[in-house]
């Protein structure tokens, strides 16, 4: 009996229960398709986003390289945007980046495999685990802290060491580059260093090679190109800060000099873009777009390294 | 002739392993004077009047409040729009995108924008927010900008624990009749939380840490804003590292300038301690 009543309120209700999971399945339905549109078009943000930057870059920035013109805006050797008779030439700028890279990278680059080798070899789990995060602790200070250390500590010591009238140098933002560098160099080398299989040196180990030559003929070659991939991520540091190096460069357009007062592509941008105007302004967005391909090139070279890392 | 060789390779390898101690003794050193320097100029010129105050000339005191509040709003703002968009991306990556070509478009694209320094930022930002969209020099034209530069590193570390979630999971829910948005929501997303808890700590660290990008967009202004003013167009503030550079660079008060390093580090380190501890503790549960 009860069974029946209950079998019949069943039949009863059903049909409403039918309709009710039928606006549900259409509900979730739409929402699944709500959802997969948003998440194409997410999807496809980054591939927009660097096509809408190019585009700014390059519709900014041609017009006063045509006016200038090329040659005379790349390998000028005179920057007087603000003079009567103004002259574009973003050679000092191109030439002080480019030296005061190398010259970070140089000086960071072996320090930095050095220290991650012992990190990885070497240390301790404690000790390595301890400078790992002395490392990290690096890695995460701002450059505009760097830039002040700069100021207060590597500049006057510059100045004093080398007898300069002024220590804001091409040699200071080298320092405090290098400085900036080395988390990224030592980290990354660190981990292609981990990469490398135990086997490799237990062979070279077995075959009478010592520690030290284990890992300078074996180890390090092996992980090579996730090394050389720290290099190039180094260098496309370098050449994009701005902050720290212009609080110690001294900032005057000059022809490079190691204890000349420079101005870098990246500080040429961030000191003038305040003030600037007309064609002086559009030349400012020019060495951007310079900067921008510069950057483009060096990213395009990690990429090929970290591919043929993975392969 | 065996002996010397024998001996020059013991000096060899010796010369190397000084190198290798002398070096990481090098980079111990550096982090311990670094760290020390700061603090020690730094911590004595903070005080409850510097945290709690904005500069005022008429006193002639100094106070940050409306550069911390400035970098919370623009961590805020930066955070609720790249956070959606960060693992749209990467649920698109990982769920949806079935052509490998493309994706591989979308990873490169990505991997551009990571590698865009912060000052080409800070111009382009200037173009398309400040100019082109007309928001004015403001917190909004910096967030916006600031979300660009941090998207890589959002869309990278959810897709790589979006990838890390078994497929089984992901089966088991389609076959008790979920939707795929549903399955995605119940049960891939919370599997993944630890990956996108990652990147957002990341990603604020380099927010907190940022200048160069905020120097055009964001401004220089010092003032107090509640949050619908700062969420206004029109309406500059400097956050912490902006304000650093302008007491060091600008006016040459370094008191002030390292109080705020002090605070900038301290910042900093608990960034990476809580990303490390996100890590670990989601890597123990499971």
């Amino acid at each position: 009996m009860e069974r029946s009543v209950y079998a019949e309120s069943l039949r009863g209700e059903s049909s409403a229960v039918r309709k009710r999971d039928n606006v549900l399945r259409t509900l979730a339905k739409a929402s699944d398709r709500v959802m997969a549109t948003f998440f194409v078009i997410c999807g496809f943000a980054s591939i927009a986003l660097v096509v809408i930057i190019t585009a700014f870059l390059v519709s900014s920035g041609v017009p006063a390289i045509h006016e200038v013109g090329f040659k005379d805006f790349m390998f000028g050797k005179v920057w007087t945007p603000t003079s009567e008779n103004a002259q574009f030439g973003i050679l000092p700028f191109i030439l002080s980046s480019f030296y005061a890279t190398i010259a970070a990278v140089v000086l960071s680059v072996p320090l930095g495999i050095l220290t991650a080798v012992f990190i990885t070899k070497f240390a301790g789990e404690k000790l390595a685990s301890l400078l790992s995060s002395a490392v990290e602790m690096l890695a995460g200070i701002p450059s505009v802290v760097y830039g002040l250390l700069g100021m207060i500590y590597v500049v006057p010591t510059v100045r004093n060491v080398f007898e300069l009238p002024d220590g804001a140098c091409l040699f200071s933002a080298v320092i405090v580059l290098a400085v900036m560098l080395l988390p990224s160099v030592i980290s990354v080398s660190a981990s292609a260093i981990r990469t490398v299989p135990r086997e490799y040196e237990e062979g070279s180990l077995a075959l009478g090679a010592n520690d030290t030559e284990t890992i300078f003929k074996v180890t390090l070659p092996a992980a090579k190109s996730g090394i050389s991939a720290a290099v190039v991520l180094g260098i496309g540091r370098a050449v994009g800060e701005a902050m720290a190096v212009m609080m110690v460069s001294g900032n005057v357009p000059n022809m490079p000099k190691l204890f000349g007062s420079v101005r870098f592509l990246t500080t040429a941008v961030a000191s003038e873009m305040s003030y600037s105007s007309g064609l002086h302004r559009e030349a400012l967005f020019s060495v951007a777009l310079v900067l921008f391909v510069f950057i483009l090139g060096i990213n395009m070279l990690l990429n090929f390294l970290t591919r043929k890392g993975k392969n | 002739m065996n002996g010397n060789n024998t001996a020059f390779r013991r000096t060899k390898s010796g010369a190397l392993k000084a190198a290798i101690y002398f070096s990481a003794a090098v980079v111990c050193i550096l982090a311990v004077t670094v760290a020390a320097v700061v603090l020690i100029k730094g911590l004595p010129h903070i005080s409850i009047s510097f945290l709690t105050e904005k500069p005022s000339l008429l006193k002639g005191t100094t106070g940050i409040l409306p550069n911390i509040l400035n970098t919370l709003y623009i961590i805020f703002f930066t955070m609720i729009i790249v956070i959606p968009l960060g693992i749209g991306a990467a649920i698109y990556l990982n769920e949806y995108a079935k052509n490998k070509k493309l994706t591989n478009l979308i990873g490169l694209a990505a991997e551009t924008l990571s590698g865009i320094p912060s000052i080409i930022y800070g111009l382009v930002g200037m173009l398309i927010f400040v100019q082109f969209c007309g928001f004015g020099t403001s917190l909004v034209a910096g967030s916006l900008t600031l979300v660009i530069m941090t998207l890589p590193t959002i869309m990278r570390t959810a897709e790589e624990s979006l990838k890390a979630v078994p497929q089984s999971y992901r089966e088991g829910a389609l076959a008790l009749g979920s939707g795929k948005w549903r399955m995605l929501r119940t049960v891939v997303l919370p599997s993944a939380v630890d990956g996108i808890i990652t990147g957002v700590i990341l990603s604020v660290g380099r927010i907190t840490g940022e200048s160069a990008a905020l120097f055009f967009t964001a401004g220089m202004a010092n003032e107090i804003y509640g949050l619908a003013q700062a969420a206004s167009s029109g309406n500059a503030g400097s956050t912490l590292t902006v304000s650093l550079y302008m007491y060091a660079k600008e006016r040459g008060e370094f008191d002030t300038a390292f109080a705020i390093a002090a605070i900038l580090l301290l910042l900093t380190v608990l960034l990476n301690f809580g990303a490390k501890y996100v890590q670990k503790h989601f890597s123990n549960r499971t």
